[in-house]
């Protein structure tokens, strides 16, 4: 007879599990709805997940730092909240998304939004756990919706990217389980506080490092893949070219602050413990994925696909910041996210504004540079704001991303590596000019043949959204203090 | 009004935005009237200026982001004081000699946020504010070039914007090393000028610093072997940017070396005078043989632009009164010279099409008002003594003697061979009969031009009689500025090398 396990619901710490709880009840409220009454607007269900969305901000923001909860597994530190608040805006500025003037394939199904609500979930698992076996849910609830996301948008090389992204996701996966089971041989536990105790004691065995590197390459192999670092990052331009445009923007924002976090929690363990190895092998992927990334980008000729490859190289940017295992270097990767999500958003949302149904300007690409010839002669004031977009990406003062750039450059001169400070503005310099390309497109060019069509998809709501994207790309200046200091507030209170 | 520099920095900025409202008939005369305004907030600064304090003046100070050091901070010197007047000025005459109609509210609409961005870079106190500016100030010259420039205008505008973007990264990871350092000494952020003045850093962080710094400056001068960028933007270049180029935008370079390198770096400056001087002086004497060599007249003017910016360098590390002052007042003769030099190239360019020295002749007889008007300005670029060109040149040669007699007497060919170039355009362009038949018809100078040259002129010969009421100020911060950087060096070399001049000694 097993004695009969009594839990209080107290020492559960519900509040911990709050707002991914929200999350999944609003998913299946969306689908409780779809099964009363079908064939219902797209504008309700996008309204709706805004308001959940919204609910799930505000439970994230009323949780206090460093709590655990549910048997220990969540784990609520400063850099889960702010990875789910920022996760969160994100997901309210991409939502609206869905209601453009045309109608698109993927929006008219609500299970496209429960789906994204439930990846939303997985993403918030992801960041709130210490745990290898939570963080792993968490990553395949919110990798296999957004598989099913890609694929719903109804274009054969929609499917191919999905499929693409699903054999590689899987492969990552694979990667993951056989670091976390490495890990598990060596410890005996999970839980990264425990596993960090015990590999304490045990760092200076014989033999032991081997066994720690094999781990972390595995893991390392994994995160790789989910933040597209070289050499694993061939699928991301071939997927941001099969999602729709609007997909591509906030795939390349959400899914790598939620990695980032997680890479942040397990190689900061490693370096932490003196494995001065993982950090080396950071900053050479790093550097390595910046740079190859640029060059990738330089000859592109599908603004998409430059984007993908610039994502590529900024999230490089970013990882390298990891590396440096400062508090600093930590707070500059959430600015730095913070800052760019706006900007990138705005950029993507640019496309997707000017998407059409056919391939009408290029038989390959959706978006190739020649269809942007002279827009300031036919849309003034969209060719000033695509240049916005353009110069903050490339890191010209006083927009959103120069800030997040000066922040790590300024981490990695702190923390002694004033070699990788160049390398990085070196690449900056690179990168400038394929973004300076569209704006050369833009401004100096003629335009081609023009049927007046260009900002096809324009509503309202995309309208609003890029004026959001705008305005915090402009004033970042005026909210980088209040930004700073709550970030770093919350980062240097969870240790790191 | 003591915030009169901040209302100088965003008027033109809000100008431009409500810039976007006007008619496109109407925005030439709304441009000219805004800056017509700056032109006399400019003015009112300069008189209300105290010339007796060598500090900074109309001071201000905003927190933008404290936790990181970084605060919105301008203030003017006697330094800083006539590049802002000038930089008013030439962008007014600009716009009035201005004869581009294609896009006009567009082409205004940049020069406005120019202008900002220039005066601000000139009274930023704040590295990062000051670097701000100084990217910013790509952007609308991109444009300009790119927009309304020759056949070559995309290349031209693009290695003009990659090559100063990527010198000025480095100087940015410079400019946080040096925050980094003011950080562990004193335990803040600060990245404010003031309070990294008062480092005093050991010589080898100097010399990276120096070396970083340089980067970005050296390309923005642009010095030998970095100025291959230049030739293209000046040639490509419509007039109206070639004007602002060689007025305002080379002289963010000097002026950076003025206000940054030597305080910030005082014995680097002096290790690397002789280094700096080389490229200098092969910058003036090489840059002239090839402005020789070219057929084109704007690009003689563009080479000996080059050439005259070796000497300003020259000038700057003489590391003493007579050559900083000298170098300082040569930015500005220099800005006013070469400005109306390739607005005067303009003119011709808009009534033929053709800046081939070959395809003119005779001119002086055909258009005598623009004959005088150019040989006022090409005296004034060799250097005739009582006009502009020669109290900068004999001051800064003067000062660079003390280094260097040979130095000097290198430097001094460029008033030789600049007298050469430049009068071999004068005799083929103006002297000799009319051989071309289409040359017979041009009109003279229209009111328009008159209007944005005359007063050039005028200022060439007046600041050529009297420099003093510029003279004085700047000379007063200059002396404030080396009697610091005298105090500031570690080493005895540096301590030696860096003295206000014997002259001055004596006399007191």
């Amino acid at each position: 007879m097993l004695e009969p396990i009594s839990v209080s619901l107290a020492s559960l710490n519900m509040a911990t599990l709050a707002p991914m709880l929200i999350a999944i009840a609003g998913g299946l409220i969306i689908l409780i709805i779809d099964l009363f009454k079908s064939n219902l607007h797209k504008s309700l269900y996008v309204m709706l997940t805004i308001l959940i969305l919204f609910v799930d901000f505000g439970s994230t923001l009323g949780l206090s730092v460093n709590e655990r909860g549910f048997f220990d597994v969540m784990l609520i530190d400063g850099i889960a909240i702010i990875s789910q608040l920022l996760i969160l805006a994100a997901s309210m500025l991409f939502i609206p998304l869905a209601l453009t003037s045309k109608r698109f394939h993927e929006y008219s199904y609500p299970e496209f939004f429960a789906l994204f609500l439930f990846m939303i979930a997985g993403f918030q698992f992801m960041v709130a756990s210490d745990n290898l076996i939570l963080i792993f849910v968490g990553l395949e609830t919110a990798s296999l919706s957004l598989y099913t996301l890609i694929a719903l948008h109804n274009r054969s090389n929609s499917y191919e990217a999905a499929v693409k992204y699903f054999t590689m996701g899987a492969l990552a996966a694979g990667f993951y389980a056989m670091g976390s089971a490495v890990v598990y041989a060596l410890t005996g536990s999970v839980e990264l506080y425990q596993v960090s105790n015990v590999l304490q004691g045990r760092v200076d065995e014989a033999g032991i490092m081997i066994a720690i590197l094999g781990g972390s390459v595995l893991l390392m192999a994994a995160f790789a893949f989910k933040l597209s670092l070289f050499p694993f990052h061939t699928w991301t331009p071939d997927v941001y070219e099969g999602a729709s445009a609007a997909l591509a923007g906030y795939m390349s924002v959400v899914p790598k602050i939620a990695a980032l976090v997680v890479a942040m929690r397990i190689f900061g363990m490693y370096i932490d413990l003196g494995v001065d190895w993982v950090s080396t092998m950071i900053i050479v992927l790093a550097v390595l994925t910046m740079t190859l990334a640029n060059v990738m980008a330089l000859v592109q000729e599908d603004v998409k696909r430059m984007l993908a490859y610039s994502s590529i190289s900024h999230a490089g940017f970013v990882m390298a910041a990891i590396a440096l295992d400062t508090t600093k270097g930590n707070t500059g990767v959430f600015l730095y996210y913070a800052l760019f999500m706006f900007t990138n958003l705005g950029a993507f949302t640019m496309l997707w504004i000017s998407r059409h149904k056919n391939r009408v300007y290029h038989e390959r690409y959706d978006h190739p540079y020649e269809k942007f010839a002279g827009l300031i002669k036919i849309m003034p004031m969209g060719a000033v704001l695509m240049a916005l977009f353009m110069l903050s990406l490339a890191g010209v003062p006083p927009f959103s991303v120069f800030w997040g750039k000066i922040y790590i450059m300024s981490a990695a001169v702190d923390a002694g590596y004033v070699w990788l400070a160049i390398v990085m503005g070196l690449n900056s310099a690179i990168a400038a000019y394929y973004y300076l390309k569209l704006i050369v497109y833009m401004f100096l060019h003629d335009p081609r043949e023009n049927d007046g069509t260009l900002y096809y998809n324009l509503s309202k709501p995309l309208m609003t959204i890029i004026g959001i994207a705008v305005a915090a790309t402009v004033a970042s200046v005026f909210f980088m203090q209040p930004l700073v200091s709550y970030i770093y507030y919350m980062v240097s209170a969870s240790g790191y | 009004m003591d915030n009169i520099l901040s209302v100088l920095v965003f008027f033109p900025a809000i100008a431009g935005l409500l810039g976007f409202v006007v008619d496109k008939g109407s925005a030439r005369v709304y441009g000219i009237s805004v800056a017509t305004v700056e032109l006399l907030l400019a003015l009112w600064l300069w008189m209300s200026f105290d010339t007796a304090n060598a500090g900074m003046q109309y001071v201000e100070l905003i927190p933008l982001v404290p936790d990181f050091g970084i605060n919105y901070y301008v203030g003017v010197d006697g330094i800083s004081l006539f590049i802002v007047v000038m930089t008013a000025l030439m962008t007014l005459l600009g716009m009035i000699g201005m004869s581009i109609e294609k896009e006009i509210k567009n082409m205004i609409i940049s020069l406005l946020f120019l202008e900002m961005t220039m005066i601000g870079v000139f009274v930023a106190l704040d590295a990062i504010v000051f670097y701000l500016f100084w990217e910013l100030s790509l952007v609308p010259m991109l444009y300009i070039i790119g927009a309304w420039g020759g056949p070559l205008r995309i290349y031209a505008s693009v290695k003009f914007f990659l090559y100063t973007f990527t010198g000025s990264l480095i100087m940015l990871v410079g400019m946080l090393f040096m925050a980094y350092l003011y950080n562990s000494v004193s335990g803040v952020w600060s990245f404010s000028l003031t309070d990294w003045y008062a480092l005093v850093l050991p010589e080898n962080y100097q010399i990276w610093l120096f070396l970083a710094f340089f980067a970005g400056f050296a390309i923005k001068v642009p010095m030998f072997p970095f100025h291959t960028w230049l030739p293209y933007a000046h040639g490509q270049a419509p007039t109206i940017g070639s004007v602002i180029l060689a007025a305002v935008l080379l002289k963010m370079g000097t002026y950076g070396f003025v206000r940054f390198s030597l305080p910030l770096f005082p014995d680097a400056s002096v290790m690397m005078i002789w280094p700096i001087s080389v490229l200098a002086i092969i910058m003036v004497i090489y840059t002239a043989m090839v402005a020789y060599a070219q057929e084109d007249i704007k690009q003689v003017i563009a080479y000996s632009s080059v050439s005259h910016m070796g000497i300003i360098i020259l000038g700057t590390f003489a590391m003493n009164a007579e050559g900083i002052s000298g170098s300082i007042f040569l930015m500005l003769s220099h800005g006013i010279v070469s400005g109306a030099l390739f607005m005067l190239v303009g003119v011709i360019y808009d009534r033929r099409h053709t800046k081939l020295m070959s395809e003119f002749g005779g001119l002086a007889a055909v258009m005598p008002k623009y004959a005088v008007i150019f040989g006022f300005m090409l005296m004034a670029s060799v250097g005739l003594p009582l006009t502009i060109g020669f109290v900068g040149e004999f001051l800064v040669l003067l000062g660079f003697y003390e280094i260097s007699p040979i130095g000097a007497i290198l430097g001094g060919t460029t008033i030789i061979i600049g007298a050469i170039y430049m009068l071999t355009v004068y005799k083929r362009t103006f002297f000799g009969p009319v051989t071309n038949e289409k040359n017979k018809t041009l009109p003279d100078l229209n009111g328009k031009e008159l209007t944005a040259l005359v007063p050039l002129v005028a200022i060439v010969i007046w600041l050529g009689v009297y420099p003093k009421p510029v003279l004085g100020p700047i000379d007063t911060s200059v002396k404030a500025l080396i009697s610091f950087m005298h105090e500031k060096a570690r080493s005895d070399i540096a301590k030696d090398t860096i003295t206000l001049s014997k002259s001055v000694k004596e006399a007191k």
